[in-house]
């Protein structure tokens, strides 16, 4: 085989074709987790803590157990101990199994208001909801630490007696009774402020998020009489799922087979099991298959929201606009075990500016909240919020353009992170060139009270470990399997990588995601990797699939294989230029050379791979009332190569939206016994219809040398810009600084009203007598 | 059994007889005794709409009416939506303006655009957004399925 890679030009990436899943999904007969039944199932339901933190002290369920149409009840008591409390999952870090299990079940202690204490599994749901009811809890209470300022003040309860430092992808060491803390820095801060002629400190905060899937969390478990559990649900990572399930209630992972379904909706939220082991246990007592679904109020309160921040920032900078020293103190919340997102957030927070002094204290902090779980770029939107606010404080105190300012700090390819890698290949310079020459950026802003901001950020996608099987048919169509769940689109993504790569149409190749026993070990579809780590490793696999193939046509036309070349789905014989043959016609001939053509590979991909996104939004803001109304917005991301770009545009808008949620409504509010206030989607407000305008977007494509097509990966970065672009833009509007998330309307008006009066007394001021 | 009640209904043009509880909800009846799943359940108070339906022309969350007030009632529910000749133009725009992401909110903004469309033929886009505006889509940021909505409404206003 001499050429398989494709000519300049592609034939299938880069276009938009239908996917064919979509059919389903308008038509209503997609099947989400909640649409699984199996004969003789039954239906669990799970009692909650109401208390944020609390001893239990004894559970009676006897009166539930004894309802009509009751057949198992689960405590803490019927889960196993665990063997090996830590599991290391390399990249990912280490996980700790005992605090897992506890979450899904409480032991000793209820951690969180809505901390599961003991379910019930009946004929039907309401049954197991009335039984719910009857199980009778006595709680000792013990005293919430609801945020991380309390959860590290010196008197602060204690929330762990002991408790294993976070490692989410890096460790921590203790710090605090509550607290784990991670240290990095360069050169002399020190001497770096000296250098400095000014120097800004500023303090940001911000509240509990949650991911806001619209579909639940629902699963379905069938635990049979050989010890062999069967999972039907909605995941991520059917993988991680069934190791971490394997573990929990001790079976061997063989004897363990998770079948993902169509997902609607992760956003990070659904790589961690919360219900699968209580179904478990619960289908092992009972011995029926058990499905459980989660209300969305439980959804709110017991899955893994996204940390609460404080975060205190000290730059310094020259008059001429050299940033000279930085001091990050980034305090996220962990919830209510250790291990939330603080390595990627200090990995977010400054990484596109070259800082040569600079000092991050990260402290991961444990509160009597959810467990805190990955979203979307996890923990870089607060910390976007923060530092490009500061950013936009600087440039605008030196009189400078953003922009401008901005270049003139802007890390480079090679340029050292923080942690000391170098940044790999791509050209922030060209991200920000394309801003100022964009005619948003040129737009003159018409109308009272308008403002316009930019944020700009470097997020670092995943790659490690994915598996991918190709099956040819001798009809000429290819299966394709991979393990990656398609949270929205990625079947299409990765088909259309395949045919690329085979030089046949995308209409020949279906894609599906495997369960866990017909196909390699893969990392969840997380950290934007299945389009860039998956489709690597589908193009690995096709490019295999060639090379058997060109065997097969140089057995027909006795030659040998590297005789045989291959382009756009055409093989040619090399000795006799004449003969040709397509791809579906050597496919037709596949039993005559040899038996079927197929090929499996479980593939390694590079991480930290760099992209980038710049936000340019436009806003009106009423003095009045406070309210903010998005008017005009741009999104500019460089993807690497868009595979599909209308659902490139498609990731970049709905993280677009999130962020904005995140700036502007979204927050877990809860009283001053740490119970959730708004657990429902009334309350807790996602962005509707209504609060967006047409979202313009702008694809730039740096290739990624990591990629045979240069795909960077696309799902995640732009959740991060939005909150600081919509503060910087408030702050054009109306010369205030917003340093508190969500930026609802109250704020926005108590930031004027404080702003208003520190004029008034400046004005008033003269007139004093000295 | 004897606490159960009988409804008879149209559900998608169709005659249907069913038993339920007084408790149950339209959504429940649809999913769980009609085995209708096309409308999904995202909160079960109204607030996300991935329930919707029509009920004698009016647009609906199933989850917020009993199953028992339909007696007699006109439903549609995304299954009906396609006909013998092929997609609801709004399905096709839907799939040709990637309207959709992970596809669990697709089915109730499909019958709020119908309800809409059914109302105002040739909305703009302000009026598609305030009927989208009960539905809630955490995917898409709404920019692609206003679109498709518009899209689908020239298709139909083409065709008349």
């Amino acid at each position: 085989m001499s050429k398989t890679t494709p000519d300049n030009g592609f034939n299938v990436v880069g276009t938009s074709p239908l996917r064919p899943d979509g059919l389903d999904k308008v038509t209503g007969r997609a099947q989400f987790a909640d649409d699984f039944h199996l004969p003789n199932m039954l239906h669990g339901k799970i009692l909650r803590s109401p208390h944020a933190h609390a001893r239990i002290l004894s559970i009676d369920t006897r009166a539930a157990a004894a309802l009509p149409g009751v057949r198992a009840v689960v405590t803490g008591a019927d889960f196993p101990a665990v063997r090996h409390e830590l599991l290391n999952q390399g990249a990912a870090g280490v996980l700790n199994i005992r605090e897992m299990s506890e979450n899904c079940m409480a032991r000793d202690k209820a951690l969180y208001d809505g901390h599961a204490v003991a379910a019930v599994a009946a004929d039907n749901p309401h049954d197991a909801e009335l039984a719910t009811n009857l199980i009778q809890v006595e709680y000792e209470l013990l005293p919430p630490v609801m945020n991380v300022c309390a959860a590290m003040a010196d008197d602060a309860p204690v929330i762990h007696e002991n408790f294993h430092p976070g490692a989410f992808i890096a460790p921590t060491e203790k710090y605090l009774p509550n607290a784990s803390r991670i240290q990095l820095g360069n050169g002399d801060p020190a001497q770096g402020f000296a250098e400095a002629d000014l120097v800004l400190e500023r303090e940001y905060t911000s509240e509990t998020i949650h991911q806001g899937y619209i579909e639940s969390h629902i699963t379905t478990v069938i635990w049979d009489s050989n010890d062999y559990v069967t999972v039907w649900t909605a995941t991520q990572g059917q993988f991680a799922l069934r190791d971490h399930l394997a573990d929990i209630i001790q079976v061997p992972l063989s004897n363990i087979n998770v079948v993902p379904l169509e997902i609607g909706g992760g956003f990070g939220g659904k790589e961690r099991l919360y219900i699968d082991p209580v179904a478990a246990l619960l289908a092992k007592k009972a011995q029926r298959p058990v499905k459980i679904a989660m209300r969305r109020d439980e959804v709110f309160r017991a899955t893994g929201p996204s940390s609460g921040t404080y975060i205190k920032l000290k730059f310094g900078v020259k008059r001429d606009g050299a940033l000279t020293a930085a001091h990050l103190h980034l305090a996220y919340e962990a919830g209510a075990y250790a291990g939330g997102p603080l390595f990627l957030a200090i990995m977010s927070a400054t990484s596109r500016y070259n800082i040569p002094n600079i000092h991050i204290d990260g402290f991961d902090v444990i509160v009597n909240k959810p467990t805190m779980r990955p979203y979307r770029a996890p923990g870089a939107p607060q910390a976007l919020f923060a530092v490009e606010q500061m950013i936009d404080e600087l440039a605008h105190e030196l009189e400078m353009d953003p922009i401008e300012f901005r270049m003139q700090n802007l890390m480079r390819s090679g340029d050292r992170l923080v942690p000391g890698l170098p940044l790999a290949p791509i050209d922030t310079e060209k991200m920000l060139e394309t801003v100022q020459a964009h005619p948003h950026y040129q737009a003159p802003l018409e109308g009272p009270h308008r403002g316009r901001g930019l944020a700009y950020s470097i997020w670092f996608n995943i790659g490690e470990i994915s598996s991918a099987h190709i099956q040819v048919n001798p009809d000429g169509s290819v299966a394709l399997t991979t393990a990656s769940p398609d949270l929205s689109g990625t079947r299409i993504s990765l088909a259309m990588q395949a045919a690329e790569m085979l030089g046949i149409d995308v209409e020949q190749v279906s894609a599906t995601v495997s369960d866990t026993r017909s196909i390699g070990f893969s990392l969840p579809s997380v950290g934007s990797r299945t389009t860039y780590s998956t489709g690597a490793v589908v193009c690995e696999v096709a490019q295999e699939i060639l090379q058997q193939m060109c065997a097969r046509a140089a057995l027909l036309w006795e030659t040998q294989a590297d005789q045989v070349s291959v382009q756009n789905g055409v093989f040619s014989n090399q000795t006799d230029p004449g003969q040709t043959m397509t791809f579906n016609d050597l496919a037709a001939r596949m039993f005559e050379t040899g038996g079927p053509i197929s090929y499996h590979k479980t593939g390694h991909t590079q991480s930290f791979i760099p992209g980038t996104a710049a936000h340019l939004v436009d806003v009106k803001v009423d003095p009045e009332t406070g309210k903010v109304d998005i008017l005009r917005y741009t999104i500019f991301q460089d993807v690497g190569k868009a595979v599909h770009p209308d659902y490139v545009e498609g990731q970049m808008q709905g993280a677009t939206v999130q962020g904005i949620g995140m700036a502007l409504n979204e927050e877990y509010c809860y009283d001053k016994n740490g119970c959730l206030q708004n657990a429902s989607l009334l309350d807790y407000r996602l962005p509707t219809s209504l609060d967006v305008p047409m979202l313009e977007t702008v694809i730039l494509e740096s290739p990624n040398p990591a990629h045979p097509f240069g795909v960077r990966g696309c799902g995640e970065i732009s959740i991060a810009p939005p909150p600081a672009a919509i503060a910087n833009a408030i702050y054009d509007a109306v010369g205030v600084r917003l340093h508190s998330m969500p930026m609802s309307p109250h704020k926005v008006c108590a930031a004027i009203r404080e702003q208003h009066q520190v004029n008034m007394d400046a004005q008033e001021r003269p007139s004093k007598p000295s | 059994m004897s606490n159960k009640l009988l409804v008879t209904t149209t559900v998608n043009g169709e005659q249907r007889e069913f038993l339920c509880e007084a408790r149950q909800s339209l959504l429940e009846a649809l999913r769980d005794i009609l085995y209708l799943t096309g409308a999904k359940e995202g909160c079960n108070d109204g607030n996300c709409g991935a329930c919707s339906v029509i009920v004698d022309g009016v647009l609906t969350n199933a989850c917020c009416m009993l199953a028992v007030e339909v007696e007699g009632s006109h439903v549609e529910t995304v299954e009906g939506l396609a006909s013998g000749a092929g997609l609801h133009p709004l399905q096709q725009a839907f799939l040709e303006e990637t309207g959709l992401q992970c596809g669990i909110c697709t089915p109730g903004f499909l019958m709020s655009a119908k309800a809409l469309l059914d109302k105002i033929p040739t909305p703009d886009e302000r009026q598609v957004r305030h009927w989208l505006a009960g539905n809630l889509c955490r995917c898409t940021g709404y920019d692609k399925l206003v679109r498709s909505v518009l899209k689908a409404a020239d298709a139909m206003a083409a065709r008349l």
